[in-house]
């Protein structure tokens, strides 16, 4: 495997740490945080800091009974563990995915999606692209986070292969191509609808739901 | 783990020791200690809840969450790595996510667990040196500017745009936190190569 050199900006790692990312774009950084040392770093030593601010806020008194009632409660069943990695699958993306392998839909030309979320503050999904096929050139209403979890794919921005996270905003117009060799299967979070440039992907927009 | 690993001096400006809650963490994790689970209920309890109500909630519902952290804290004791994070950064990370999953309803995405290579031994100087950083930190923060050290507050407690978080960056605790950053993954590099030999 080839060394991870796309990255978590500064910024959105923060908002990842002190719970301000939205819930799609979260899981797009949790995974790429099981694939990479160095940002899991990052998130560490920011993490140091959250610890650093709680040891020194105010603190606020608890009611005489919380105590007792903590106790009482530590014989009570543990919850279950979480869900597991499975495969090319990091835990987060297995969680979004309920557990279960992908279920594959044909969006044509050999790309296949599965939707994982879909509400007013963000779209996360899976896709699967052929090698050497592209995606509908388009560009972004708002920030798209994509992961590679297997494969690879070039654009203008340059080559992504597994752990490498594109990040794409308003000024990207882009046409993602999977490298040869297997398909490429990475993770995508849009907090927009994309914008395609050519008509025949914008009639189907609303089908694709992309 | 013996008990004078992170000696009390680790931390001069503060008493009340964050390293000695790490070794109530590790004795939690390690002997399912309660007089130990209730140090840290007493520590952190009241902290936890004052930044619960920073956050938004109300006496009450703050009280609820804080059960449902010291929980987790009681549960998922087994995860904690004292190499990896102080018992306050991890308790940070367990309420943060309590936090997403109530306003959510949806589970906060967390990393793949870390697995420690088997039968490996604690190392005491890495441990001690993320103790005197952390400690570094809590200074760095004490001497910064009032309103500078409520954006911080802002946005590790409240909900901040993360726009907003950008002006983070920049702050005196940067340097702190690189280095914090370094030490974490020089850390993991040696793990690694303890798997893979
Ligand atoms: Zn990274
Ligand atoms: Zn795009």
């Amino acid at each position: 495997m080839t060394a991870i050199t796309h990255h978590i900006s500064d910024d959105l790692l923060d908002a990842y740490v002190t719970g301000n990312l939205a819930q799609a774009f979260s899981v797009v950084v949790a995974a790429h945080l099981s694939l990479c040392d160095a940002c899991r770093a990052r998130a560490g030593a920011a993490e140091m800091l959250g610890g650093a601010l709680l040891e020194r806020v105010a603190p606020a008194a608890m009611s005489s009974g919380a105590k007792d009632r903590l106790l009482a409660a530590l014989d009570d069943t543990p919850p279950p563990a979480p869900v597991a990695r499975s495969g090319i699958f990091p835990a987060p993306v297995m969680q979004a995915l309920g557990g279960q392998p992908p279920k594959w839909r044909m969006l044509g030309g050999g790309i296949r999606q599965q939707i994982l979320s879909a509400d007013s503050d963000g779209a996360l999904r899976l896709l699967y692209i052929p090698p050497g096929r592209a995606v509908p050139e388009h560009s972004h209403g708002g920030l798209e986070l994509t992961l590679v979890l297997q494969g690879s794919f070039s654009d203008s921005e340059g080559r992504f292969g597994v752990g490498d996270v594109e990040t794409a905003g308003d000024e990207t117009d882009h046409q993602p191509v999977a490298g040869a060799g297997c398909p490429c299967i990475c993770l995508a979070a849009t907090d927009a609808p994309l914008r395609f440039r050519a008509m025949l992907p914008r009639l189907l927009q609303p089908l694709f739901r992309i | 783990m013996p008990a004078d690993i992170l000696p009390d001096d680790v931390l001069p400006d503060n008493q009340a020791g964050p390293a000695e809650a790490t070794l109530w963490l590790i004795a939690v994790r390690d002997h399912r200690d309660r007089a130990a689970f209730l140090r840290l209920f007493d520590h952190f309890g009241p902290r936890l809840k004052a930044m619960l109500i920073r956050g938004g909630l109300r006496d009450g519902s703050a009280e609820d969450v804080v059960q449902d952290v010291m929980l987790a804290v009681w549960h998922k004791a087994a995860q904690f790595d004292p190499h990896r994070a102080g018992a306050s950064a991890w308790i940070y990370r367990i309420a943060r996510n309590r936090r997403i999953d109530l306003a959510r309803r949806k589970p906060a995405p967390e990393p793949d667990p870390l697995a420690e290579p088997e039968g490996s031994e604690p190392d005491a100087a890495q441990i001690l040196a993320l103790g005197q950083e952390a400690a570094l930190l809590r200074r760095a923060l004490g001497a910064m500017a009032p309103d500078q050290a409520r954006v911080l507050e802002q946005a590790y407690f409240e909900d901040l745009p993360h726009s907003r978080i950008s002006e983070m960056t920049g702050l005196p605790l940067g340097t702190i936190k690189s280095r914090i950053r370094l030490g974490l993954e020089r850390l993991r590099r040696e793990l690694k190569d303890l798997r893979q030999p």
